[in-house]
């Protein structure tokens, strides 16, 4: 293999493993102290669940997505990531579904507080750019300002993150449109772009650039850093949707009265399923659980959703009782409101909203029909069905 | 509960139903010891034919009103009864015998019975509530021990019951239970039903059979569009939407739709 001429001092040094050396780093992050998360095979879909080994990951699988569908189909070429974003983001580890914040107890007449255990330091392997943009919206969101969540911070200041290029695009990803993907930019310790037999290796970070110190590998020449590049545009070249994001807010603002929103309230089954996938929402609740006895209570934090009724008590009654007005209640949040709140759009073009909506509702074609609505389309809009 | 207090008197009562429900509090067997430490369980025939008379504090009302006898029944209950909750898909949206309600109900018993003149029965199955004022409604085909626990321990405590109204949905993703609807193209009626189960069926890869009855804001019709284009017919639509929670109003609302569409083309 001829070596390579890069200036390390220029640019980030780029690297090359060979594909089962992936194995080592995964070794190397257990001696390190972390759980390593990486993309399984489970439930006939893509998951991010424990692994120990390079086996444990799904090897030569391809995902196709459609608006309400997500199958699986071998890939021959064998290739480790090959699918776009599954069912889960990596929410569900830096921000559990379900988590207990605090315990108490009684013990001789007094009540003791018992803290939760310290979460395990997580590697996450596998992590995409659409993935990468909305971890850092919840940093925004669970960070920034005067309530800062310390579990979130404990967990989110300890992870590890393994990026990896998309090199292939979906039927329903967008990131395109909303300038977050497919090209990895920052926020990584490592970020990989599989070739061939090897995969091409960004160094992020010291913390990376100290483990990939511990891992066979060989510089990379400028034909390989050529192909990774090649084959990340291609994804950008193939996304399956697209969303025009001129002016959102103002859309949305313009939108507000809109019957549009009763049309969809007839598709949508307000059953939460978009607000759980989606890798930037963040409803909670918290329940207080005391068991029969009295002799303990747990505080304990859950999952919500704003399409839920229940979650829009306010002063005793649901304030949004309709479906239309949850679901407007969503978009308009995610695509307007957002922006004020956290100076950022809350969608980041993953498209796991689309396909695992049972029914099949696709926010680019709701976005493009209130476009089409309100004469702000920028090419001529199809209302959809 | 506190030394010298009394304990609550707690009943159970049995309506038309299959005893499923009250059996769940059988079946919470390690909490039975905590219970009667801190309740007094007064009449409940399928653990004791000892009896204590009423009033009782708490009711636990298991099945529907099918009888004319269960009408008068379930007043004298409710008299005797400062808390009453009815417990199940029976007593809170009649069970599968409300199937009857969508039919003749002598047409049933002509078949049935060699001596029909000797039934007396209603020709429409009432859930509880429709009967007298309930206090509180346990849904399940049947209930889950974990919201009878739980009823339990909010109504000794004094705090409203954690029992919340949203999907199924909610349960298989935050178990990390993956889609089958999506994934497999799985008929389910977890998007239109009650939480409750801890999604069990969709944890085992069978769609929701919808034994908690509708959520809060149920849109069977969506759900049902849905459904068409996974294969099933106008038939199949209507029968899976009238089974435990047949007559609960947007199951009701969804089978009578497709039953009224039938044979009309879509759209």
């Amino acid at each position: 293999m001829p070596s390579s001429t890069a200036n390390p001092k220029a640019s980030p040094p780029q690297i090359i493993i060979k594909k089962t050396t992936l194995d080592d780093l995964i070794q190397a992050l257990q001696r390190e102290g972390y759980q390593v998360i990486g993309p399984v095979l489970e439930q006939e879909a893509i998951v991010y669940r424990p692994v120990t080994q390079l086996k444990d990951l799904a090897l030569g699988w391809i995902d196709v997505q459609e608006a309400g569908s997500y199958r699986l189909e071998r890939d021959e070429a064998q290739r480790f990531f090959a699918f776009t974003v599954g069912p889960q983001s990596w929410k569900a580890y830096l921000f559990p579904p379900r988590e207990e914040i605090w315990k108490a107890r009684r013990e001789n007449g007094r009540i003791l507080m018992e803290e939760p255990e310290t979460p395990p330091r997580l590697a996450f392997l596998g992590v995409r750019a659409c993935e990468l943009a909305a971890i850092h919206v919840q940093d925004r969101i669970f960070l920034q300002g005067p309530y800062v969540q310390p579990r979130y911070a404990r967990r989110r200041e300890a992870v590890f993150i393994i990026a990896v290029q998309c090199t292939r695009a979906g039927n329903t990803c967008f990131c395109v449109s909303m300038g977050t993907g497919p090209h990895v930019r920052e926020g990584y310790d490592l970020a990989l772009t599989e070739l061939e037999d090897t995969f091409l290796v960004h160094i992020g970070s010291e913390k990376g650039a100290a483990l990939m110190a511990e891992i066979p590998h060989r510089e990379a020449t400028q034909e390989e850093v050529a192909e990774a590049t090649r084959r990340v545009d291609a994804a950008a070249a193939s996304m399956g949707r697209t969303m025009d994001t001129t002016e959102l807010p103002e859309l949305m603002r313009q939108s507000l009265e809109s019957p549009h929103w009763e049309e969809v309230g007839k598709r949508c089954l307000a059953c939460a399923n978009c607000t759980l996938v989606c890798p930037t929402c963040f409803c909670f609740t918290l329940e207080d659980v005391t068991d029969l006895t009295g002799q303990e209570a747990v505080r304990v934090r859950l999952w919500d959703s704003c399409f839920n009724q229940e979650f829009t008590y306010t002063a005793g009654r649901p304030i949004r009782v309709s479906i239309a007005s949850r679901y407007r209640q969503w978009l308009t949040h995610k695509l307007g409101w957002w922006v004020e709140q956290f100076g950022v759009l809350g969608c980041v073009g993953c498209g796991r909203c689309i396909t695992w909506c049972p029914v099949g509702i696709d926010l680019t074609a709701e976005v493009q029909t209130l476009r089409h609505m309100y004469g702000r389309a920028s090419s001529p809009a199809t209302v959809s069905r | 509960m506190a030394k010298g207090t009394r304990k609550p008197k707690l009943a159970v009562w049995k309506f038309t139903s299959c005893d499923g429900c009250q059996l769940t509090l059988l079946d919470l067997e390690e909490h039975l010891l905590a219970i009667a430490d801190r309740v007094d369980i007064a009449y409940f025939l399928e653990a004791s034919r000892a009896t204590v008379r009423g009033p009782y504090d708490i009711s636990l009302v298991e099945g529907s009103i099918s009888t004319p006898h269960e009408e008068e029944l379930i007043r004298k209950v409710r008299k005797q009864s400062r808390f009453l909750v009815a417990i199940g898909a029976c007593a809170t949206a009649g069970g599968i015998q409300a199937l009857r309600n969508f039919a003749h109900v002598r047409d049933f018993i002509q078949l049935v019975y060699a001596h029909p003149e000797y039934i007396r029965t209603l020709a429409q199955v009432r859930p509880i509530a429709d009967v007298v004022p309930v206090d509180f409604e346990l849904r399940g085909c049947p209930i889950s021990r974990e919201q009878l626990l739980e009823l339990l321990s909010a109504y000794l405590h004094g705090r409203r019951p954690r029992i919340p109204r949203h999907s199924v949905c909610m349960e298989c993703k935050r178990r990390g239970t993956v889609c089958i609807m999506v994934a497999r193209g799985v008929p389910c009626l977890g998007p239109v039903t009650q939480a409750g189960c801890n999604a069990l069926c969709p944890s085992y890869a069978r769609g929701c059979f919808g034994c908690f009855g509708p959520m809060d804001s149920a849109n069977p019709l969506s759900l049902g569009r849905r459904l068409e284009d996974l294969g099933l017919s106008r038939e199949d639509i209507v029968r899976v939407y009238r089974t435990f929670n047949a007559y609960a109003s947007a199951f009701r609302e969804g089978s009578e739709t497709y039953e009224q569409v039938r044979g009309h083309t879509r759209h």
